[in-house]
Parts: C-alpha cells; structure tokens; sequence
C-alpha cells in the first residue's frame, strides 16, 4: 500500500541527506520525496510517498522519529487530504500535430508554456493519476523530455499539520 | 568573556563534567589541543592510534556511566575513529567525539586532509553538527551532551573547521536544551504497564530476557526484585551480562547462539517471554519464527524503534527500563512457580555447561580460574571471537558493569584500548582483559598506552595459534576447508611485552594456572599472560545457521 507522509524537519543543513539516506540505508522504498520550506523559515516539510505494509510504516515513522532533525511525522493517507503534483512535458510537435496536442492540454487543462519550431511545452498539475494519464496521452507524440515535482499534500478544511498542532480540529 | 572557540570548547567540557578526553592530535585540531594545554583543567590521554582512542573512551564511559569524550584530528584522524564510533553506536554508548576539520573556506575542496566525516558518520552516530558558525559552538555542545547521554544513548560527533576554532566568541553557555525533534520517552504508558502486570501474574512459565538496558537505566536492583517476585527465570544477552548475579538460583546465562541449552529452552518453551532493554538481535533469536513461538511478549525499551522491529509484541512499553519496572512492581504479587522451576533445573541437570578437562590446558578453564580467583568480581573486558563467548559462558558476574565487551558490531581490537579506559576510569578496581592471539594483535599498539599511564591491567591471551571463531565456521559450514585462519607465526607475546617493560607469562597446564594466578593478579603492574590453549577447543553449544534456537549442537 502506497502512504503519504507529511514530514516537518528543521531546516538545517544535511537534513535531506539525513532522511534519504535512512530509507536507502534501511531498505525502504520511496515512491516520491518533495521538499521545500513552510511558513516558519525554521521549518521544511517534506511530502514522501513510501510503499509498504503497516509493519514497514511502522519503521519508517519509528526511524525517522529517531533522527533528531525530524519534529513530526504525519501519515495523511488515511484522512481527506488536497495532493497536488506538476509535471513538465516537452512533446515533439510538427506544426501540423500541434492542434491535436493542444486538444489533449484542453482536455488535462494543461498549459502551454513554450514553442519551440519542433517542440511544445506543456505545464500540468493534479494528482497522480491525471498526471500519469496526462504523460500516458502525450507519449504517442514522442515526449523529448518530462520532469515532475513529486507530490506534496494537504489535509482538507480546519485539520493541520503544523510544527505546533498536528491535525489539531478546531 | 570573550575568548577563542577552542577555549570556550574546553570550557564547555569543563562544564559538562568532563574529567578526561582521549585523543590524538594533528594539524586541524591544533587550535583545541592549544586550549587544553593552555587551560590545564581535563586530563589527556594520548592513545597510539584513534581507534585505540574512542574505544578508550567507550569503555571508560562504560565504567563510569559518564559521557565518554574523545578527539582527533581531519582526515586520516577522523577515518580511524569510524571502527569505534560505530561500536559505541551499536552498542549504545555515550560519546562525544570531536573531530578537526579543514577550514570552513577549504571544506568541500578535496584540501589536505579532508574527509567528509559527518557525511560518513550519518549512519553511525545518534547525531551529528558541522560547526560553521562560530557562535553556536556551545549550544552544539549543550545538544551533544544532552543528546549522547539521554534517551537511548549514543555517539555524538561534532566537527570543528581549524579557523572557526580560533575566531573569538563570548561563551554564553546554555542551562538547558530546546529540540523540539528530540524527546524520549521515560515513563511506560501506565495502562500498559498494568497490562504487563496482568500478563506476568497470568503467566505460567514466564521467562525475563533482559539485555543492555537494564545495566545503561540503572535497573539491576529492580530486575532481582521482578524476577524474585515472578519467581521467573533470568537469561541475559551478552550487552546484558552481568545484570544478574551469576550465580543467581533463577539465572540461566547467556541466550541465543551459543547461549546455553537451558536457557534457550526455557525460551522456547516459556508462555510469557518478559524482554527489557533488549532488541531481539539475531545472534539471540537465530530462526525468529522458532523463537518463543508460544510466548506472549513484552517489550520494555527506550527506543520505539526496537519494538515490533524483529518480532510481534503483544505489550509494547516505550520508556527507561528502570522507571517502567519501578511502576510495575507494585504491581505484581508474589508467586509460587514450583513445577516451571523443576522443569528449568531439570534441564540445568540434563545439560550442564563443560567442557573435557582433558591434556591441554583448556581456554574454559583459564575462564573459570581467573573468575574464581577474582571472585567474579573484576572488570572483564574481552576482544571478539572463542574467548569472548567463553568468558560470557563461564565467568559469572557478581556486580553490575563489569562485562566491557563489543556486542553489536563484534569488534575485533576493542579489548585492550577498553581495558585502557576502563582502567582510567576505575583506578582501584581490578581490570582484567582476556584476548585472543588474532585480536589482540588489532591494536596492539595501545600496549604503549598502558605502559605510559603506569594501567596495572592483567591481559590473558587465549592463544590457540588462530582465528578460533572463524576456523569454528569453517569446521562446521566448510567442512575443515580451512584457510587464512590458522596463523603460521605467532609472535611470543611474553618477549614482545618485555620490549614494553612488562612482565610476562607464559602457561601450559592447569596446575600453572592455579599456581601463577595469585601472583599474576597481584602484581601492581601489568601483566602479560600467554596462556597457550588447546587449539581444538569450540565453543558449545552452537546453534547452527537458520536454525532454531532449541537446536542447538555440540561440538
Ligand atoms: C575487525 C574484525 N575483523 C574480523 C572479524 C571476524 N572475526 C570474528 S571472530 C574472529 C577470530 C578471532 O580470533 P582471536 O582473536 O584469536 O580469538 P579466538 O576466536 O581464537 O578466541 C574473526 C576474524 C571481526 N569480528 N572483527
């Protein structure tokens, strides 16, 4: 089973290489790692997608509770939750398949963000499953080149994860 | 005040309660070494390698129950620690190790000397700090020591670049830490603790399995009280040795791969299986799924992650064994356990712990001698092979702490640097180390060490002329295909301990052994004893690999 953790760690340096090298280190699998700051300077989230069982979950929370860098640990899998990804897709496009590409964006409400005399770049977000039907409609066309942010995800309405109230409900 | 960061480094020491550093100097750690020179306060031992040095200080903090400290140099300094800091990890010792780096404008530039040691230590430290900024020095020290010593312990190494050493600082030292990552748990969840108690009083044929985390929380007092209470057995892993007076009634020894055949059959036949502060490694359990197949267990340990890691618990309890037991003992009534005990001293009966007493001088005997003319009272400290599961076999610890031995990672060369620290930091104690030919020889080095801070350790070295452990394996999973094993030279250990002014021995028979060993262990000096063993002897019982622990063979 695939699960989604909200990770806060303090934004210090190594702190990734900390996390990353962990799971490699114990044998955990990640499916995807995104990182970047939050409101509090202090305070990085990460949003990792890790694949197992409840046992393996269980260790992956326990280990990363053990690194002193880690403040909390949410699995959010189980709760109503936004989980957004962007993907960036540059399709080989004659001038003459450039409708059909775009008829597909449309479809995704994907934007166009570049034209290049034999290429077209696409922006699009959404979870995981638009993007990969997204990169599944565009392959025909020869996709050059496609980069994904990896997931970040959170918790709908007035439940939070934050350094001082975990999925606190108000 | 204001004053160089090397100073305010020493200081902070000072403050922590630091009364020795083991170290080794070189280029990049020059500013530090300055400072305690120039301030006086902290006693150095100067070892003859770095390994030599953390083990040192792994031991003496094993003695002394204080956070160990030690110190070295960049690079080739920093790499040497890497053996010892993983041991302490493993075993869960406290150490603060301070390491030289090149300077902050260098690092990251391949310069001199130059290794990336947090970037290696990642997985073997509890924590790790590159000090860039000079004014945090003392809150990284603060962290250190706090980090190190509480919770589940552990090395912490902080890396010092040469100029934020010398740049200058106002020490402000901190009382107290905030590390809102980093809160161990003490108290046990006091529903479980009842659930426990439940259970215990339940139980039919309970079994404590109790590891390094009684000696580390202080718990020795409150597992004879449990265990007297439960009228249940005791069996120890090797970091938990010497938790248990030996020659308890209810101690049943060692468990696991060479544990003894009682023990391991009390486990596996027991109905309630009680482990506190320990972690179901696989030298004890061999086969899980055959390991206390019909026991409920509970799980007392300070470090979550050890729960539920290796085997299904049905009462986990995350907090100080010490704290945990104090709540559950009243908890708990007497109870009369008659027929589980027969069962246990039967088998005691059926397969008592020996060895033939045959010709040759057996290593089990020199074992036996050196505990009863110490009375089981010294400290033992041990390298890794034969003689090591010999001495966990047949020395029986009568005081707590006294076992210094490399569990976790097996550290060949770990014995006589421990016996250095253990030494340093019990001067009055008898300290004893018991070696084989082949670890010795790891870092034999340290002999100088000994030598220069006047150690009066008495060294046995079981010397069979090999690779006992190993030429064991190859015995009985290669069938005698023996090979880099069996060495062709030996050197005398007792002319080579002459080179160092030591006085040495050299035994062949029981009778020496009974005759020499008053003098050898009254000698105010140290002493170098070649006891020169039976090269065939193996250690027994052994279980084979994927096998269950209660099958265990004799050889
Ligand atoms: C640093 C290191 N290298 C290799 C080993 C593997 N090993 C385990 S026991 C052993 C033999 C130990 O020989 P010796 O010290 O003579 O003790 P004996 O087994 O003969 O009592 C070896 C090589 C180890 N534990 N540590």
């Amino acid at each position: 089973m695939r699960h989604t953790l909200a990770v806060l760690v303090e934004n210090n340096p190594g702190v990734l290489a900390r996390v990353a090298g962990l799971f490699s280190r114990r044998g955990f699998n990640i499916d995807s790692l995104a990182v970047g700051r939050t409101e509090n300077p202090d305070v990085s989230r990460m949003t990792i997608v890790v694949e197992g069982d409840d046992r393996i979950l269980e260790q992956v929370t326990k280990q990363l509770h053990k690194l002193i860098d880690v403040i909390k640990i949410s699995d959010i899998s189980p709760e109503e939750y936004v989980d957004r990804e962007l993907v960036i897709i540059k399709v080989h496009s004659d001038p003459a398949r450039r409708g059909e590409i775009m008829q597909v964006a449309d479809i995704f409400r994907a934007r166009i963000v570049d034209l290049g005399r034999k290429t077209i770049t696409l922006e699009c977000t959404g979870n995981n499953g638009k993007i990969n039907a997204f990169e599944e409609s565009l392959r025909p066309y020869g996709i050059k080149e496609l980069v994904r942010t990896g997931k970040i995800a959170m918790l709908r309405g007035l439940r939070f994860t934050s350094v001082n109230g975990q999925k606190d409900d108000d | 005040m204001e004053m160089t960061v090397a100073q305010a480094l020493i200081r902070c020491l000072e403050m922590e309660g630091v009364e020795v550093i083991f170290g080794y100097p070189g280029g990049a750690i020059l500013p530090v070494y300055d400072a305690l020179c120039k301030m006086g306060s902290i006693k150095h031992i100067l070892a003859r390698h770095e390994q030599g040095a953390v083990h040192a200080a792994d031991a003496y903090s094993r003695v002394t129950g204080h956070v160990g400290v030690v110190m070295a140099t960049s690079g080739p300094g920093a790499t040497n620690l890497v053996t010892g800091i993983a041991n302490a990890y493993m075993d869960s010792v406290p150490l603060v190790v301070i390491t030289g780096q090149v300077p902050t404008s260098q690092v990251g530039t391949d310069a001199f000397q130059e290794v990336d040691i947090t970037g290696i230590t990642l997985p073997i430290t509890k924590h790790n700090y590159l000090v860039k900024d000079a004014g945090k020095l003392p809150t990284v020290v603060k962290n250190a020591f706090h980090i190190a010593s509480t919770g589940r312990p552990g090395p912490v190494l902080i890396d010092l670049p040469r100029d934020v050493a010398t740049e200058t600082i106002k020490l402000d030292y901190p009382d107290s830490v905030s590390l809102r990552g980093y809160k161990p748990t003490y108290k046990g969840h006091p529903t479980k603790v009842k659930e426990a108690a439940q259970m215990m009083m339940k139980a039919e044929r309970p079994v404590i399995y109790a590891g390094g985390g009684i000696l580390n929380s202080g718990a020795t007092g409150e597992l004879l009280e449990l265990a007297e209470m439960l009228s249940a057995p005791v069996t120890n892993t090797l970091m938990g040795l010497s938790s248990f007076p030996g020659d308890h009634p209810l101690f049943l020894g060692m468990l696991g791969l060479h544990g003894t055949r009682y023990a391991n059959l009390a486990v596996t036949k027991c109905d309630l299986l009680i482990a506190l502060g320990a972690r179901f490694d696989d030298r004890v359990t061999s086969k899980i799924s055959s390991f206390a197949p019909d026991a409920g267990v509970v799980h007392v340990d300070i470090d979550p992650a050890e729960i539920g890691k290796n085997v299904q618990v049905h009462v986990p309890i995350v907090g100080d064994v010490r704290q945990v037991l104090q709540a559950l003992l009243p908890n708990i009534n007497k109870k009369d356990r008659s027929e589980w005990l027969e069962q246990i001293q039967n088998w005691k009966e059926q397969y008592p712990m020996g060895y033939a007493r045959d010709g040759m001088l057996k290593p089990q005997a020199v074992i036996e001698a050196i505990c009863r003319h110490t009375r089981g009272e010294a400290v033992v400290a041990t390298d890794v092979g034969q003689h090591q599961m010999w001495v966990a076999q047949f020395y029986r610890f009568k005081h707590p702490g006294k076992l210094i031995s490399s569990g976790g990672l097996g550290t060949m060369g770990f014995g006589l640097p421990a016996t250095v620290g253990a030494q340093v930091g019990r001067p009055d104690s008898l300290v004893v180390l018991i070696t084989g030919d082949g670890s010795l020889q790891m870092t034999l080095q340290e002999l100088a060490t000994v030598v220069e801070q006047k150690l009066p350790i008495k060294i046995f070295v079981l010397n069979n002329n090999c690779l006992g452990m190993v030429r064991q394996l190859q015995e009985f999973y290669c069938e005698r295909r023996y090979i880099a094993t069996e060495f062709s030279f030996v050197p005398d250990f007792v002319t080579m301990a002459k080179a160092y002014g030591i006085a040495g021995y050299t035994i062949k028979s029981h009778s020496e052994l009974d005759r020499l060993l008053p003098e050898i262990l009254s000698n105010p000096d140290a002493v170098m004893v070649n006891c020169l063993v039976d090269p065939q002897e193996n250690v027994s019982p052994m279980v084979m690999a994927g096998q269950g622990i209660d099958q265990a063979i004799d050889c």
